[in-house]
């Protein structure tokens, strides 16, 4: 089997590393059940990551570039705005749905333990690439007269908000259908939300 | 008095205008020197030899033909028309300055007849003016007004004999290649993100909450300094972007927002690397920078 450079060893580590963090919760997840898991020694681990808190900054780090880049593919596609916010909508649940780990450490990690990234992801830096992506769909949405002139953060928080909510009852079983049955009516209801009038 | 033959021959005539050029170039320290170097044939304010109507009567040759204010064909001067003024003198100059953003690219003056009234070689970006044609010898020294020593560097050039290299608006790169932003004291708090939201203050950059246009505008009201000691800029009023084709704008004073992005990002900058930037700037607090320089009541 071909040895893996230490790139591609650091993320198969992150992989498992958020399948535990999202199950167990950050302060649960040790180093030593981390190495564990990978079957790998403690020692060895902290070649790769010198803390946890450091582990658990490039894991956020690694999900908001891959949720940028799915927005980022959607922002630059010739959909119309409309169409951009069901393709956003429809990414998100996918995400959840197939790499639900992914969703969950944003939601259930990097959100609710704020305290663990203060020192390393100040503000919105370690979510930037995610963030910027929502930044320039809701500018060119307003730009081009099809969204409401208001305030980022009401209209992220609309958005963003909704989705991770969603997610949230999913994960806890109370949505009575499955995720995506709601796609279309929660698009809709983001698109009639943050339209121009 | 004989005319020295050395001496430049000026004509400086007025289209439409507020006279703000004339009196900005009052105020050059150095004027004395250069009034010794040349000869007005006509000026509206300086001694020269001619007056208005002896200049549209006889339309001589100069060195430099300097138009301040903008063109309307049939604005007259002295009871003659500019179109019949303005093509004469031009085809017998040697260098020609547009003095100013009227005469530059319409200006202000435009507002109030947008269909007719324009600048001599650009109608704001385009090159639809009475003398596009005289372009290769035209310098644009575009500005609200101009900078005094922005004139006299040209004239002085002029004088040495050597060629002023210029931009897509013929402006000397010299003086317009850098933007009004390069040299602000308030560039720190641009980086951090750290916004004034009053005129007049110390601390604070002026872009996001009072509409600077420093960051898209060229010319060097920060380099070279206005009354050699300050500029809008650092005197905590917003720069409007009075050298560019484009002025006036307006809601001078405010920022034209998108969902609260700007909708101008700095010149040449992506506005996705803009935005990653600014939010990681904005993620931090800087407590120098978000205090008082001088706290009289500390
Ligand atoms: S006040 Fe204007 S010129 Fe000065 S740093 Fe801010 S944007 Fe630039």
């Amino acid at each position: 089997m071909a040895r893996l450079s230490k790139e591609e060893r650091k993320i198969s580590i992150m992989t498992k590393a958020l399948e535990l963090f999202s199950t167990e919760g950050f302060y649960q997840t040790t180093m030593p059940s981390i190495a564990e898991k990978i079957g790998m020694s403690v020692g060895n681990l902290y070649n790769y990551f010198t803390s946890k808190e450091m582990l658990a900054k490039d894991l956020i780090l690694y999900i908001a570039n891959i949720l940028g880049e799915e927005i980022r593919k959607i922002n630059e596609s010739p959909l119309s705005t409309k169409e951009k916010i069901d393709a956003i909508v429809h990414m998100y649940f996918k995400i959840a749905q197939e790499r639900p780990e992914t969703i969950e450490y944003f939601l259930r990690v990097y959100l609710s333990n704020r305290e663990v990234f203060q020192n390393c992801c100040e503000g919105m830096i370690c979510v930037s690439a995610f963030v910027t992506e929502l930044m320039i769909f809701f500018e060119e949405g307003v730009r081009c007269g099809d969204l409401r002139d208001q305030d980022f953060f009401s209209a992220f928080g609309l958005f963003m908000g909704y989705l991770g909510g969603m997610v949230f009852l999913n994960g806890e079983k109370i949505l009575p259908k499955s995720l995506e049955s709601y796609e279309l009516s929660i698009s809709d209801n983001i698109y009639h939300a943050l339209k121009s009038r | 008095m004989p005319s020295n033959p050395a001496k430049l021959k000026i004509i400086w005539l007025q289209g439409i205008t507020c006279n703000g050029n004339t009196h900005s170039f009052l105020n050059d320290p150095s004027l004395g020197r250069l009034l010794e170097s040349v000869e007005f044939i006509h000026h509206p304010l300086l001694a020269c030899t001619l007056n208005l109507s002896e200049l549209v009567e006889h339309l001589p040759a100069s060195d430099i033909l300097i138009i301040e204010g903008s063109y309307k064909a049939d604005f007259e001067r002295a009871y003659r028309r500019m179109d019949s003024v303005l093509p004469a003198l031009a085809a017998k100059a040697e260098h020609i300055v547009s003095l100013g953003s009227c005469a530059s690219f319409g200006g202000i003056f435009k507002e109030a007849d947008p269909e007719r009234i324009s600048g001599i070689v650009f109608d704001r970006e385009k090159a639809l003016g009475p003398l596009a044609e005289m372009m290769p010898k035209v310098i644009t020294l575009s500005g609200c007004p101009v900078h005094p020593k922005w004139l006299t560097f040209v004239i002085d050039m002029i004088r040495a004999g050597k060629a002023i290299s210029v931009d897509e608006f013929r402006r000397p790169k010299e003086l317009y290649a850098y933007l009004v932003h390069n040299g602000c004291l308030r560039n720190e708090y641009f980086e951090w993100k750290v916004d004034s939201d009053r005129f007049g203050t110390k601390e604070g950059c002026l872009f996001y909450a009072q509409g600077c246009q420093a960051p898209f505008t060229h010319g060097s009201c920060n380099k070279i300094l206005w009354n050699e000691v300050s500029s809008k800029t650092r005197s905590g009023t917003p720069c409007f972007g009075c050298t560019e084709p484009s002025f006036p704008k307006r809601e001078l004073f405010s920022t034209k927002t998108y969902m609260s992005i700007p909708a101008e990002v700095p010149l040449g900058v992506p506005k996705r690397s803009y935005l990653a930037l600014t939010g990681a700037a904005k993620s931090f607090h800087i407590k120098r920078l978000e205090e008082r320089l001088i706290d009289d009541n500390a």
